[in-house]
């Protein structure tokens, strides 16, 4: 990157380490930091909009939407996680081309399922075989996301369904006092006040959600940790201009510092936006507030 | 082979008994039932040896993170604030790569790059720092009225600490230490899809769920069947958890008895 760098075999001290912090390689393990906060970007919303779903049908009048719902929080929330993981990831793909090959090749007489086989037609293979590598990546990449959303939905449904329960229920009757339908009560008086009693539960799920970000690797998408074990690898002289012995233990070192300092970011905002939210509020917080202003 | 005959040629393949070769081309049901519960071993083990040994730890942890003294209570908050802060599975890859260098330092570091000592240290140090926070809180909220009467009989130091403190701090923390023992046992699945080799195939529940996921490209079975054991085993840690919580609540009255919330929300 340097222009210094161009024999690297004569530098030392800090200007070998700035230009081997700068090889091509590298670049792609900063790039794989950049996945992880898109995934975090992505996921936290989309777990949301599932988490909220799942806890509106939980509430629902209709009592197959309140069974589906009970059954995929707690189905979810009982088995260890990282079973999840690995068991979404290949049943979502499979679903998705058993799906396609349905409506593509309605004529297939042979079973899909083949003894240890799962054979769909090629014009239904996901992606499509044909397709260039970054397609096959953001295929994965999107797998990814979805497991995820489906795994945090299942507990921000359990956050946001207490949090519905905890907004007082006289907020509700005054709602109904003044000839509000059901569904006007819900969205102008339940949902707004809602998020104070769920942020607690939100932000202790937004750290669980950084926290296993690391599970992307299982999940075959080329992430920090993957690059951390191939960068940190003994290099020979061989095949690199910058050898060293095996380093895999300060690699994952700084990931550990990364993480560390991502929890404790996060917690210095989190603690910020529940200030905010409180302030004016009916509870023990927002009175405390009220009193220290006074 | 009938399927007597499997359970006996894989019921301890996890541990190195019976057959030497997993199965392979067709996989029968029992199959993996059976490789499935044998890995199990290894979580059980796993999950029970952490949590004996990191509750010592752990009401260490609390009582120095409470300590006005801030020689103890420093390395207590920034014990806990490490483990807590990062994920399980990072902290597994930076002990088996710590103890792998530590190797070549002494060779007393030998075993720890195995998995049943190394994975063993990580789970150690994890749920010690977590169940540390836990009995932090609950020594926070123990009545003042029970120190002051415990000062007024005259108890002081250990033995107001073995009496009034740390079996009240036990009694409150309890419930909230069930799910941590529950999440503990569920992280053990971790282990051998960080560093730790698992050494001629010998893996947990889950690494041998894989293997037939893998093989069969069909998550529908061993999934669910790993899943219908981690059911079973959480059933029987809130059991044992349960006669602990009636023990610590004997002198209370029925109805003021905290009762054992299933509570799973969480993830390391």
């Amino acid at each position: 990157m340097f222009s210094y760098c161009t024999d690297p075999s004569t530098l030392e001290g800090l200007t070998w380490l700035s230009c081997y912090l700068t090889t091509g390689k590298h670049f792609s393990m900063y790039f794989s930091v950049i996945v992880v906060l898109v995934l975090l970007a992505i996921t936290a919303p989309t777990a949301l909009l599932f988490g909220f779903s799942a806890a509106t049908a939980a509430r629902s009048r209709i009592l197959p939407l309140r069974w589906f719902a009970w059954g995929y929080t707690n189905i979810v929330r009982g088995v260890p996680d990282i079973a999840f993981f690995l068991f979404f990831v290949i049943a979502l793909d499979q679903g998705f081309e058993w799906l396609r090959h349905k409506v593509k090749c309605p004529d297939w007489t042979e079973p899909v399922r083949n003894g240890v086989e799962f054979v769909v037609c090629d014009v239904a293979k996901l992606p499509l075989s044909s397709a260039p590598q970054w397609v096959h990546e953001t295929y994965g990449f999107f797998l990814a996301v979805l497991t995820f959303a489906i795994v945090f939905g299942a507990f921000a449904a359990n956050v946001l369904f207490g949090a519905m329960r905890a907004v007082p229920r006289g907020q509700m009757e005054t709602a109904e006092a003044y000839g509000m339908t059901r569904r006007q009560a819900f969205w102008r008086i339940l949902v707004p006040q809602m998020w104070v009693y769920a942020l607690p539960g939100l932000s202790n799920l937004w750290m669980v959600l950084i926290k296993s970000t690391p599970l992307l690797f299982l999940l075959g998408v080329e992430d920090i940790v993957y690059w951390a074990r191939d960068l940190g690898g003994t290099k020979s002289a061989r095949f690199t201009d910058y050898p060293h012995g095996d380093w895999r233990m300060w690699y994952f070192l700084a990931l550990l510092v990364f993480y560390l300092a991502l929890t404790k970011i996060s917690e210095i905002t989190l603690d910020r936006l529940m200030k905010r939210l409180t302030k004016g509020q009916a509870t023990a917080g927002g009175e405390a507030q009220r009193k220290a202003a006074t | 082979m009938s399927c007597l005959e499997t359970i006996q040629a894989y019921a301890f393949r996890s541990l190195g008994y019976g057959e030497r070769l997993l199965p392979r081309g067709e996989y029968t049901l029992c199959e993996q039932f059976t490789l499935i519960g044998s890995g199990m071993i290894w979580n059980a083990y796993f999950g029970i040896f952490a949590l004996i040994s990191g509750f010592v730890l752990a009401v260490a942890l609390a009582v120095g993170k409470a300590s006005p003294n801030r020689w103890l209570r420093k390395p207590a908050e920034w014990f806990i604030f490490i483990f807590r802060g990062s994920p399980l599975f990072i902290q597994f890859f930076f002990g088996y790569f710590l103890f792998l260098s530590l190797k070549g330092v002494s060779s007393f570091f030998d075993p720890f790059t195995s998995a049943w000592l190394g994975a063993l240290v990580v789970l150690f140090c994890n749920t010690a720092a977590y169940s540390g926070e836990i009995f932090y809180g609950a020594l926070l909220s123990i009545p003042k009225g029970d120190i002051e009467a415990a000062d007024a009989y005259g108890m002081t130091g250990w033995t107001r600490f073995k009496r009034v403190t740390f079996p009240t701090m036990m009694r409150l923390a309890w419930p909230a230490y069930t799910n941590e023992g529950i999440f503990l046992f569920h992280a053990t699945t971790l282990v051998f899809f960080s560093g730790f080799p698992a050494k001629r195939q010998q893996g947990d529940a889950l690494y041998y769920a894989n293997y037939f996921a893998d093989k069969t490209f069909n998550p529908f079975v061993p999934y669910p069947i790993l899943a219908m054991y981690f059911i079973l085993l959480t059933l029987m840690i809130i059991f044992v958890f349960g006669l602990f919580n009636k023990r610590l609540n004997r002198h209370l009255p029925q109805a003021a008895r905290p009762k054992l919330k299933f509570r799973l929300n969480l993830i390391r």
